[in-house]
Formats: structure tokens, C-alpha cells, sequence
């Protein structure tokens, strides 16, 4: 079947069943995309489908034939995609970074300005250990230019 | 660990007309559209089919229109879908609700109405939203269409009227009469399994469904009725209590499911006055 | 130049992990690489009276006879087996492996595997345990003459459950034999515990055993010491196939098999005058840690030197004991025994300051410990100890009183908590670690060779601050190696909050050594004209630090860090949920090295710290974790973040690297006592976590 990923079209062989997540790291050699759980519980696996934000452990890649998918590999060539990957690097959203990949794919879909509610909203689906969420939020903020908030910043006494 | 895919198979047809015509022919075919819940099950080994039927890229059995006052909404319309929808927003906002409840926006993105019905959890999030509202189901096979009355779909734990030979094309919700009243209590704000669930409407009838306190979604007619009759609160949770049956499970207790019942019924009552 | 320390530079793996191109375990692939399953109990207890594996050759099968050396998982007591023998003491002990060039071919292998179990009668009791790990007593002036001295008495009694670390990239080893040599790569925090173990089991020289770690998707103590057991089962595979052998648990065997943080019984009988002073802290501490020892003496050394919290009394008697139950073993977690006694003397406390009609500020004003003071062990605190500066700047940022007098009466309640913790191992441990860190000349400035691992908290990153900064060169100029144990010095794990007090020490010392060296030139003047050199240090405890293990007294720790939390939370009067409204968190750690990082500690440890209070909960049935599936073990999700104002203070310690002292733990010290002491402030009288829905309905009323 053919597989259009990160703008690439690719002649993919699998069982229609395969989870896309498996079809992405073994047979299109995307490793960028992390498997955390399988039950699509903590969005570690987030790509786009067109667009959208899939959990690609519960997604059979019959599915995803057509379609254009974004994997964090072809993240930097939007400009959201590129502007969150500096933003986690620079405010401190990434950590160990192996949820990084599917929250920077999960705030991809945001439009600039998007408020603290919204961008709670698109990452709900998205489980961190190590930040507790404030510099996630406070990096998809600056990605997407949304105004500072007074209470956002921790501050040296 | 994920399932053994090699073993199972996926036919895909073009059409509606060609899918009830291969499972008129092999009833066994298990619908998938979405994946949401079947992958979950395939994962966990709890998923004992092997033959599937794709249903997911069939339009016939999508979007959302109005016809004579009544809402028709694609089996497998998603959630997302559902949420951003003008027509559900104005006439059902509880179902609008409670989709945006639903998992995250990953899973909203792909589970469809469709599929939360057919899966048919004593927890699935639309369920007391669909019994609330008067909902219908339309089931379509080779033979034929038919429309069972939401309440009447569901005959015990994880098992409805429907046949294998049939598809849920639609779910259908006339006008409303009321205010609309939802409120899903889960183990957390988001990704969370419902503890409890209850929507309601007050208008010039009542009617209250719960989920979770029962192996099937609870269409609490007795409450319903104290209520409607201008009975004294205290006596409507009396009345909820006898129709419910939850239990102790991983999730919660069933003193906790029976007491917030009692409180969400009076605070859709005070919220609704 | 622009100095590192202390500025927020770019995070040395910032890039790779943003892009996906960094690699963690399962990212790896190795010719003739195949997989490996493990069969585990069913059964909390009982023998193994017959095996049968039904499979064809394809199929690699090993037990306990495969294994050359000893057969256990070397770490502290020799009493747990890498792979079962002739019984089990808890549910998903590893018995048996199975290896397949196939992944899809190891999917419910159980099911061709019989083991018969004659069972015997299991104990969850910690109680009624007979089979104590450690026991240690805390003995400090004289506990009847600080009870006779008392106005009144307060006792109670505080319950913590295990708590799962949850790190969202589970274990995961691969195994490459070689000839007469064995390397294994890994999801991992300590690469030398690993060798060891691998050294000890295989019967290898050590310089044929190599340890390298992979990037890593967490660890907060849940990869300190699971990686070795699971590097020994993925090497007797390799060795027995000759082939490498990958092994990555799937979310539910991770949750089942590997260790949690102990559950724990505190009781507290507290001496106090009518004016709030404390006369007579007698405190009793009983940890759950599962079906073998692992590391459950030290987490009970930790949890009862931290069990008076940060508060002077002149008359301490402590008595801790580590008991088994038939339960997977539990062991390191953020904190490692400190937030399961802080905790309840923090909730203690609280209760006193009720009973007492003293304002909780005000108590913890009577009696924090001061410089100059000397805490339970006798240690005598200097100039940086904070515990009142942190207090005070966390109850005006959070305007506590203010707060407390506006919702009193209402759904919402405010609470805080006191809290201390040491940086770095206990007493002698750290000199019996003997760490050694190394710093390499390079062409283009210098390479930092530690076994400390990165695992999210920036360990490259600051260790290359604090090189860049003692050496004099840009940070840009500083590479830090892959923590492989083929070229790095033991630099002692990465726990204990040590890594940049202890170890970042060592390097700034080999910073300052190599600048020596190397004069007024460069380092890449230096090296073009004489070529690399290495500098290596090895830990030197800071003078004067005395400890004694036999009677557990003296200077426990080198350094403490000092924190402060609030916690105002609303109860739903409908549903019984408590949702934080905001925490405000105050630590003092010495120096923040790179203040976002820090801060990112805080963040990190303080939201653990409400999960363990408000939501995460392993629910046991019949010695199984019930609920193994991240759909039911419940961790805060973006939604349920709770909007948390974070405070830094920096008292320098003498010996830390710039003054610095720990960072990583104390955070998760915090959160848990100051929401029950909030929701006590609404009304509810809980002394046990976590403070789910159903327990605050139940709750009795204050």
C-alpha cells in the first residue's frame, strides 16, 4: 500500500491490521515515534492523519492509506512544528523527552494566539512524568505567541 | 503487546450495499470503524475475534443532518465531528458535551458514535446522553432498515437486539423538550473512564439515565416520575437508589456510585430549576 | 565571558529529543537480534513442583540452571534470585525465559508454558510479618524525661500506600554477547549497578562486561535497580542463543513485575508544652518492601532520619523496621522512605497545632529547626539551614492567613508543609562509594566522563555548566559521554539527589586541576601542542562529617535542601473530588546551576507529590496489582495540572559545586501533607493517602 509520510510517498508492505505505530518505526524506519503504553492512553504514539492528531497504536495503517501523515520527523517542516521543537528546547518542555515527540505533534494543530484552555484541550490526551505540565504549557505559549500570563513564570526570590 | 495481525483478516468494501451484503454472508465479520475501543481490546488479548469489516471510510454512514426536526447522526461520525457540529451544539448540546469529554483529542479525532453504542460498556460516555434524549437506532441489513428505540436497544450486559447480519447506520434524536443537563464524574479530567455518568432533561418531562451503576445505561423512570409529579427531592433519590446496582470495582465503590448519584440527581434539579 | 552557571542555557540534548532523532532503547536494532519473554508466577507463594515448555526449537528456553554464576541479583542482600528456583514468594516472579527471532511469536507464550504450584497461605500484613529486612533505632537524649517535661500528648497513626513511578517509557535492555564478554545497553539510571550484577551472575571479569545507557525516558528510582535483574535475564538468553537479545516490557508486565515505592504504617507519640513546644518525638516506622530485601534498608535508613521532619526536639526516639510481605519487591522512588515519614509527622503536626488551638504557621515557628540546632541523629545544622526563611516567603506568596480566614467555613481549605531532605547517600555511604568522576582534554575544549546518566533532570547539561564555568571556557566547549561503563569512571548511581552536589563536585575539582595544567593557554592550544590529557577525582567527604551505623548517629548528611509547600484545594460537595487550585512551592538548594531545570524539579516532583496524595493508586488484589494498565493507574493528565507558583532560595553549601546542594527529591517531599493538612482545613479528617473521592466521603468531619 502506499504510505505518504512526512511528504514522502512510500510503497509499504504490511498486513492492513498493523498498527500504524508499528508500520512507522519498523518498516518506514521512523523511530521518533514512542510506543508508552498501547492502549492509546498516553499519546506518546500522537501523528497526524491530515491534519489530526491519531494515537498510532490504535490506528490500523489500512487506515492511514492516502492519507498524509506527520510524524515528528517531518514536524520541523511546518512552522508551528518547528517553532514548538526550539520552544521545548529553550522553556523546558522537554525533559527526558520520550513524551516530546507526540505533545509537539498533539499542539501542532493549534493556531497562534491559542489560549491556555485550548492548548489544555489538544494536549489532554498527553501524559508527561517528569514536567508536571507548566513548561509544557509555558513552551506551547511561546510557539504560538500566546500573550504571557501574569502567574506563568516561576520566579528567584 | 500487540495482537498477532497476520492471523486476522480486513475486508474493506466500497459501499454500505457491499458491506451488509458480505455480512449477510458471514455474519461473524466483527464492524470496526474508529479502533478506539477494538485496538484497546486487541492489546489486551480481551478482543476474541479474528475476521473484521471496515466501516470507517464508508460515507453512507456518515455526517450529521437534520431531516423534519429529527437529528440524524452517522454511525461513524467521530467525536470531534460531533463537538464542532452547529446542528448537535443547538439541539443536543449535552451530547456535544459529553463527546468533548471523551478520552483526549486523539481519540476523539477517531471514535465514532456509532462504535461508542455498538460497544455498548456500561460506562460508554454517549450512552446516558442517547437514553436521555429519546434517542433512536437505525439498524440496516441486506433485508431491510428498522429503528429501535434507544431504551429498548440494550437486553444485558454488552449484548443489544442487534444482529450479526446488521449495521447501526444511524443514531436519530428528535427535538428535545427541555433543558438539558450532563454530567460525567471520572477518575480524572481527562482519558478517564466514568465512575458515574448521568444526563437528564427537564422539560415538560423528565427524564434521567446514569451510566455506570449498571451493566446496562439506566433510564431512571422512577426518579423521573417523583420529579415530574413535584415530589420532594429526598423521595426522588429514594426512588434512584431502588433502579441502580453499582458495584465495587478498581475504579470506585459502589457506596460512592449510589451517594453521588443522589447528588448529581439534586444538583440536575437546582441547576435546571 | 558569560558565565553557565546559573543561566539557562541550551540543554545539550534539547535538539536531538525535539526531533526524535535521539534514541532510546527500543530504538536500537542489532544483527541477529532476537526477543525475549519472561514467564512469570501466578501465585504470591508457593513451590515450584513441575515445569513444561511445549516448544519447538526455534524457540530459546532458559531457567535457572543456565545461569554460570550465583544465582542472584547482586545488590545489597544476596536474597533474591534472578530466576526462581524451587519457590516463589510473590506474584510475576520471573522463573523462566523464552527468546524467538520473532516478536509476534513470544505474544502469550504463558499460555505454553505449565507451572505447578503447591501454594501455601500468603502475608500482605506488614504486621504480622516474620521476616523483619532492617531494623534501625534513632536514639537521641532521653524520651521518658521529654515526656515528663510535656503539657500534653498527641498521638497518631499515618498511612502511605505504594505509589508507581510511571515513568512513560517503560524498562528495556538489549543484551550483545561477544566472546568471553557481555555488553548490555538499557533504559537505565546506575550502569555500574548493572555491571555489577552482570559481573557477579555471568562469572566475568569485570573488563568484560560493559554497561552502556541508552537515552531514557525516566527513571525517578523505578530504573535503579529493575534495569540489573532485567539486563541478567536478557544476558542468559544471549548467551544462551548466541545471539543479542532485546527485551522491552509492555506497560501491564512493567506495572506487575518491577518496584514500587514502599507502602507505610507511621505512628507518632509527640510531647508538647501548653505553648506548642515540642518536648518528646517517639515515632514509629514500618515499611512494606515486598518479597525481598532489595534496597528496603535504605529507604527505611532515609524515611526514619527524616521521620522527625524539620523540627528541633532535645528527646527522639525512633524505631523503623522493614518487614516482607508476598508482594513485588518495592524499592527506589523519588524521595525513597522521606515522603512516606514526612508525610505523617507533617499531617502529625498539623493535628497538634488543631488539638493545641495554635495557628499552624505559628507552630512551625516554635519549633524549626535554626542553625546551630542539632536534628534526631545529633547532626549540628549551619548557616544554611532555611527551614524558617522557606516557610516564611511560601505563607506571604501564598497569602495563607489571608486565604484561610476568607474560606473558612467554605468547599475550599489551604494546608502547608515543612519539609527537609538530605542530599546525597547516608551517613558512610557516600565514602563507601568512593565515586570518581574524569575530564578529558579535547581538541576543542573538554569531555566530561561520569556514570552519572541523564534520565530528563539535565545531568549533561549542568555537569557541563559547572565544567565550562570551573575551567573557563564556553559551554559550547564541553561534551559530556555517553555513560558507558567501557569508558566512564563509577561515579556512584544516580539517586539520592547526589548527582550534582557529590558528583558535579568531582568535576568541578577536575575543572580546576585541568585549568592548573594547563596554565594561560586554551585547551585547544593545549592540546595541539602536548595532545589530551585526563584528569580524574575521587569523592573526599567534607571534614569534620561524623557517622555512626551502630548507633545511627552523627552527621547524616553532608547538605540538606529545605522546602516549603501550600496547597489550596476546593472539595466538591457533589462528588467528593479535590481539585488543587494552586501550590505554592518554596526550596532552598544551595544554587540553581540553571535555574530552568530547577525549577523543572520543583514542577516535576511537586506534581508526583499530588498524584500520591490525590489520585495514584495501586489497588492489590490477592498479592497482583489489579488495576496494570495506564487506563486505570491515574496520573495527572494537562487537565488536572494544577497551576503551582514556584520559589527559589539559595543558601550556598561550602562543599556543593558553586554552593550547590540537591534538587532532585525533596520536591515529592512536600505536596501529600499539605493537601490533607488543606483538606483538614475544609473539614476532613483523613490520615491516610491517597485522599481519593471515596475516601474524603467517607472521611469523618471535623
Amino acid at each position: 500500500m502506499k504510505l505518504t509520510v512526512n511528504g514522502k510517498t512510500r510503497n509499504v508492505k504490511a498486513h492492513p491490521m498493523k498498527r500504524l505505530l508499528d508500520v512507522l518505526r519498523e518498516d518506514c524506519g521512523l523511530t521518533g515515534t514512542k510506543e508508552g503504553c498501547g492502549e492509546g492512553e498516553c499519546g506518546a504514539c500522537t501523528v497526524l492523519i491530515d491534519g489530526v492528531a491519531v494515537d498510532a497504536c490504535i490506528v490500523p495503517v489500512a487506515h492511514a492509506e492516502g492519507c498524509r501523515v506527520i510524524t515528528i520527523e517531518g514536524a520541523t517542516a511546518t512552522r508551528t512544528g518547528k517553532a514548538l521543537q526550539n520552544a521545548f528546547v529553550v522553556h523546558g518542555g522537554a525533559q527526558c523527552g520520550i513524551c516530546t515527540p507526540g505533545m509537539i505533534l498533539a499542539a501542532t494543530p493549534l493556531k497562534t494566539g491559542a489560549s491556555l484552555a485550548e492548548i489544555k484541550v489538544a494536549l489532554a490526551g498527553n501524559l508527561c512524568r517528569c514536567t508536571g505540565y507548566p513548561a509544557i504549557f509555558r513552551s506551547v505559549e511561546s510557539a504560538l505567541k500566546t500573550p504571557r500570563r501574569k502567574s506563568s513564570r516561576a520566579r528567584h526570590l | 503487546m500487540p495482537a498477532i495481525f497476520e492471523k486476522m483478516s480486513l475486508v474493506r468494501p466500497r459501499s454500505l450495499t457491499a458491506a451488509l451484503s458480505l455480512l449477510t454472508s458471514d455474519p461473524t465479520l466483527t464492524p470496526i470503524a474508529g479502533c478506539t475501543d477494538v485496538y484497546v481490546g486487541l492489546h489486551f488479548g480481551t478482543m476474541p475475534h479474528k475476521r473484521f469489516i471496515d466501516l470507517w471510510r464508508l460515507k453512507e454512514l456518515h455526517g450529521i443532518s437534520v431531516d423534519r426536526d429529527v437529528l440524524r447522526i452517522g454511525a461513524t461520525t467521530t467525536y470531534a465531528e460531533i463537538i464542532a457540529s452547529k446542528l448537535v451544539q443547538k439541539r443536543v448540546p449535552m451530547l456535544a458535551a459529553a463527546a468533548g469529554e471523551v478520552g483526549g483529542a486523539q481519540i476523539q479525532n477517531r471514535g465514532t458514535l456509532g462504535g461508542n453504542v455498538a460497544n455498548a460498556s456500561p460506562a460508554g460516555d454517549t450512552l446516558p446522553v442517547l437514553a436521555a434524549a429519546g434517542a433512536r437506532v437505525v439498524l440496516r441489513s441486506h433485508a431491510g432498515t428498522r429503528t429501535v428505540p434507544f431504551d429498548a436497544f440494550y437486553t444485558g450486559y454488552r449484548t443489544s437486539v442487534r444482529k450479526p447480519e446488521e449495521l447501526i447506520t444511524a443514531i436519530e434524536i428528535p427535538r428535545i423538550d427541555g433543558r438539558q443537563w450532563w454530567r460525567k464524574v471520572g477518575t480524572r479530567r481527562a482519558q478517564a473512564i466514568s465512575k458515574i455518568m448521568m444526563a437528564a432533561v427537564r422539560g415538560k418531562d423528565v427524564r434521567i439515565a446514569i451510566g455506570s451503576v449498571a451493566p446496562t445505561v439506566v433510564l431512571a423512570k422512577q426518579a423521573a416520575a417523583v420529579l415530574s409529579r413535584g415530589g420532594a427531592i429526598a423521595e426522588a433519590r429514594a426512588a434512584l437508589l431502588a433502579e441502580i446496582a453499582p458495584i465495587d470495582d478498581i475504579r470506585s465503590t459502589g457506596a460512592y456510585r449510589a451517594a453521588v448519584a443522589g447528588n448529581l440527581l439534586e444538583e440536575f434539579w437546582t441547576v435546571t430549576k | 565571558m558569560a558565565r553557565a552557571v546559573g543561566s539557562n542555557v541550551r540543554r545539550k540534548d534539547g535538539d536531538a529529543k525535539v526531533t526524535g532523532a535521539a534514541k532510546y532503547i527500543d530504538d536500537l536494532t542489532f544483527p541477529g537480534m532476537i526477543y525475549g519473554a519472561t514467564i512469570r508466577s501466578t501465585v504470591p507463594s508457593a513451590r515450584i513442583i513441575g515445569r513444561r515448555v511445549d516448544l519447538p526449537p526455534e524457540f530459546t528456553v532458559a531457567d535457572h540452571r543456565d545461569i554460570l554464576g550465583p544465582n542472584y541479583v547482586a545488590l545489597i542482600d544476596p536474597d533474591q534470585p534472578c530466576l526462581a528456583v524451587d519457590h516463589v514468594r510473590h506474584v510475576a516472579e520471573p522463573i523462566l525465559l523464552i527468546g524467538h527471532a520473532h516478536k509476534h511469536a513470544l505474544i502469550d507464550i504463558h499460555k505454553r508454558v505449565t507451572i505447578d504450584y503447591q501454594t501455601s497461605t500468603p502475608n500482605y500484613d506488614v504486621e504480622l510479618s516474620d521476616l523483619c529486612f532492617k531494623k534501625i533505632s534513632i536514639d537521641k537524649g532521653d524520651i521518658d524525661l521529654g515526656f515528663r517535661n510535656a503539657d500534653f500528648v498527641v498521638g497518631g497513626e499515618y498511612r502511605t500506600a505504594h505509589q508507581e513511578q510511571l515513568y512513560i517509557e517503560t524498562n528495556g535492555v538489549i543484551a550483545v554477547p561477544g566472546d568471553g564478554q557481555m555488553t548490555v545497553y538499557g533504559s537505565l539510571q546506575c550502569p555500574y549497578y548493572v555491571h555489577k550484577a552482570l559481573v557477579v551472575l555471568l562469572k566475568l571479569p569485570p573488563d568484560r562486561v560493559r554497561v552502556v545507557q541508552a537515552e531514557t525516558g525516566g527513571g525517578f528510582g523505578g530504573k535503579e535497580e529493575y534495569p540489573s535483574i532485567l539486563a541478567c535475564h536478557a544476558a542468559i538468553l544471549a548467551l544462551k542463543s548466541g545471539r543479542p537479545v532485546k527485551m522491552i516490557y509492555d506497560r501491564v508486565e512493567d506495572l506487575l513485575a518491577t518496584t514500587k515505592r514502599h507502602p507505610s504504617i507511621v505512628r507518632h507519640r509527640t510531647g508538647l508544652t501548653r505553648d506548642g513546644r515540642i518536648t518528646a518525638m517517639d515515632i514509629e516506622v514500618l515499611m512494606d518492601g515486598g518479597a525481598y530485601a532489595t534496597l528496603s534498608a535504605v529507604v527505611l535508613s532515609r524515611g526514619v532520619i527524616h521521620a522527625a521532619g524539620p523540627y528541633r526536639c532535645d528527646h527522639v526516639r525512633i524505631r523503623g523496621r522493614a518487614m516482607m510481605t508476598h508482594t513485588p519487591p518495592n524499592c527506589a522512588f523519588r524521595g525513597f522512605g522521606a515522603p512516606q515519614t514526612q508525610f505523617a509527622v507533617e499531617a502529625h503536626i498539623d493535628r497538634i497545632a488543631g488539638q493545641l488551638r495554635i495557628d499552624p504557621v505559628r507552630m512551625r515557628e516554635i519549633n524549626a529547626l535554626r542553625p546551630g540546632d542539632s536534628t534526631a541523629t545529633g547532626q549540628k545544622l549551619g548557616n544554611d539551614t532555611s527551614a524558617l526563611p522557606v516557610l516564611r516567603a511560601a505563607v506571604k506568596r501564598s497569602q495563607f492567613h489571608k486565604k484561610r480566614k476568607q474560606w473558612a467555613g467554605s468547599n475550599r481549605g489551604i494546608g502547608l508543609s515543612l519539609f527537609l531532605h538530605g542530599s546525597g547517600f547516608t551517613g558512610g555511604g557516600e565514602v563507601r562509594l568512593a565515586s570518581k568522576a574524569a575530564l578529558e582534554l579535547t581538541a576543542r575544549g573538554a569531555r566530561i566522563l561520569v556514570a552519572s546518566t541523564e534520565i530528563g533532570q539535565g545531568t549533561r547539561t549542568m555537569h557541563a555548566q559547572i565544567v565550562a564555568d570551573a575551567l573557563g571556557v564556553p559551554y559550547d566547549s564541553i561534551d559530556v559521554n555517553d555513560a558507558d561503563t567501557a569508558f566512564v569512571p563509577d561515579s556512584g548511581p544516580t539517586v539520592a539527589s547526589r548527582t550534582c552536589m557529590i558528583v558535579g563536585k568531582l568535576l568541578e575539582r577536575c575543572a580546576r586541576g585541568m585549568r592548573t595544567r594547563i596554565g594561560k593557554l586554551t585547551p585547544a592550544q593545549y592540546f595541539k601542542k602536548h595532545g589530551p590529557f585526563t584528569v580524574t577525582e575521587e569523592y573526599e567527604p567534607p571534614p569534620g562529617l561524623l557517622w555512626d551505623d551502630n548507633s545511627y548517629a552523627g552527621d547524616a548528611y553532608g547538605s540538606y535542601a529545605w522546602g516549603c509547600n501550600v496547597v489550596e484545594l476546593e472539595v466538591d460537595p457533589v462528588t467528593f473530588e479535590v481539585t488543587p487550585i494552586k501550590v505554592t512551592a518554596v526550596a532552598e538548594i544551595g544554587k540553581a546551576i540553571h535555574p530552568m531545570m530547577a525549577i523543572g524539579q520543583i514542577e516535576g516532583g511537586t506534581a508526583q507529590g499530588l498524584g500520591y496524595a490525590l489520585t495514584e493508586e495501586v489497588v492489590m488484589k490477592d498479592g497482583r496489582m489489579a488495576n496494570a494498565t495506564l487506563t486505570n493507574y491515574i496520573i495527572p493528565t494537562p487537565q488536572d495540572a494544577a497551576p503551582m507558583d514556584i520559589g527559589i532560595l539559595e543558601s550556598p553549601y561550602r562543599h556543593g559545586p558553586f554552593g550547590a546542594k540537591g534538587v532532585g527529591e525533596m520536591p515529592i517531599d512536600g505536596p501529600a501533607p499539605a493537601v490533607i493538612n488543606a483538606l483538614r482545613n475544609c473539614g476532613f479528617d483523613l490520615r491516610s493517602i491517597p485522599a481519593t473521592p471515596e475516601r474524603v466521603m467517607k472521611a469523618p468531619r471535623i
